[in-house]
């Protein structure tokens, strides 16, 4: 037993504090938005140029015009302010945004990211995600504990290229919640049906507690 | 002075040359000066260097004078979606100099706001530090020192442009997310030509509604665009 998709989703949406702005990565975190708990206003910020991100549109109403930062169709709110990519990474830069929830290849126990590349194969670039990591006020990832072979993505050191050094503040995996401390890493909470013992012996990382 | 032109073909007349660096706006193919890109692909200019944040698809956007070999180099963030891009960069036939995206903007910004360089923590202890000055700033908890590396100022030979609106005098107003890296990419060229869908007659605009003012702008045209949706998403009724 573990936490799929959507329950990793549900619990990163827990991270979240009423009126923060906060940017969603792909994939996992940006089902996040389903999850965003009662009475928590949270604005979300698409780094191509936008806060108070909508849904998806109905079909017949998209607008090329209007996309977030995985070039989707989206829609606006009546709170949505527009602005161009040189003062979007200004709020980001400037520590205004006050949480990114992303996706990770690698996480260490020091804090470090990996997500952009693997060397030898295509590099399709870093977008937004080093500027991201490197300005916004906490950083969560949300990630596969192991990869497809059942390695830890957990570990000691990166072995991938970094996105960011000693940015990661928080790990949400299909196991549990860690945090990145003074050492190591600190178990928070193990997954549902997860013990943590399992949890320790998924994980790479020295886990200090 | 007329800002006007009939056409892309004719706005680019005495400006492009072989080897030049342009710096183009849009965000994916969300506000590309599709018009301008055209028209360069037809006059035949070529060894262009690009600083956009994207390379556009296989047949639209910079993706169409990559297909026509006038390419030299691409200084990007993200070039995921184009096939003959990566045939190319793997062969060793097209430079590629990734910046990170908010890099590029403000590379962008500070070039056109007379900025050599600026520090930043993006890339800090990753590949894209390497070869940089790096500095520290008390910036940290307390006054602690922080790690800084230095990025350049982009100063291109020319910026083209996607606006929504323009006025006679090239006061631009941009549409939703298709401002994206317009505004800052067209402060960084030398000549900015702007693609717009509608000229309207000066003082229709709002003065305190315009988004980039005329200054930053010298030759407008107006045109058809096919606006392209990249990735179509949407949600049940």
């Amino acid at each position: 037993m573990a936490w799929d998709r959507n329950q990793m989703a549900a619990r990163a949406a827990q991270e979240l504090q009423d009126g923060w702005y906060v940017n969603l990565g792909i994939g996992i975190p940006t089902l996040v938005s389903n999850y965003i708990p009662e009475g928590v206003e949270v604005t979300l910020q698409s780094e191509n140029g936008m806060l108070g991100m909508g849904p998806f549109p109905i079909a017949g109403e998209e607008d090329a015009d209007l996309i977030n930062a995985g070039k989707q169709t989206i829609t606006e709110l009546p709170q949505t302010a527009y602005f161009d990519s040189a003062q979007s990474f200004a709020m980001i830069r400037g520590g205004k945004i006050a949480m990114a929830i992303l996706g990770a290849m690698e996480v260490a126990e020091n804090g470090d990211l990996a997500n952009w590349m693997i060397p030898g194969k295509l590099v399709k670039g870093m977008g937004g995600a080093m500027d991201l990591v490197a300005g916004v006020g906490r950083v969560v990832v949300v990630m596969d504990h192991a990869n497809k072979h059942g390695q830890s993505k957990v570990l000691k050191e990166c072995t991938l290229p970094l996105t960011g050094k000693g940015v990661v503040d928080r790990i949400i995996t299909n196991l549990g919640v860690l945090d990145v401390v003074e050492g190591g890493l600190k178990i928070v909470e193990c997954a549902e049906g997860v013990s943590e013992a399992e949890l320790r012996a998924a994980t790479e990382a020295t886990i200090v507690n | 002075m007329k800002k006007v032109y009939a056409n892309a073909t004719e706005a680019l007349e005495g400006v492009l040359s072989d080897g030049m660096f342009i710096a183009s706006g849009g965000f994916g193919l969300c506000g590309i000066p599709e018009l301008l890109l055209d028209a360069i692909k037809d006059s035949g200019v070529k060894d262009l260097t690009f600083a956009s944040n994207n390379a556009g698809v296989d047949d639209f956007g910079i993706g169409i004078l990559l297909q026509t070999k006038q390419v030299k180099k691409m200084i990007s963030s993200y070039v995921g979606e184009n096939a003959e891009f990566m045939r190319q960069y793997l062969s060793g036939e097209l430079e590629l100099e990734f910046n990170p995206q908010g890099t590029l903007a403000e590379r962008m910004r500070a070039g056109g706001a007379g900025i050599p360089g600026f520090f930043t923590k993006t890339g800090v202890g990753t590949v894209i530090a390497e070869g940089k000055l790096e500095k520290q700033f008390p910036t940290g908890p307390d006054g602690a020192m922080e790690d800084y590396i230095m990025e350049e100022g982009i100063f291109a030979d020319l910026a083209i442009v996607k606006a929504w609106k323009a006025d006679e005098t090239g006061n631009l107003v941009f549409r939703k997310t298709a401002r994206n890296f317009n505004a800052p990419a067209a402060t960084c060229g030398k000549i900015c030509i702007a693609e717009v869908e509608e000229i309207v007659p000066t003082g229709s605009l709002d003065p305190d509604a315009i988004h980039l003012p005329g200054i930053y702008v010298h030759r407008i045209i107006q045109g058809d665009h096919e606006k392209r949706i990249e990735q179509r998403t949407v949600r049940e009724a």
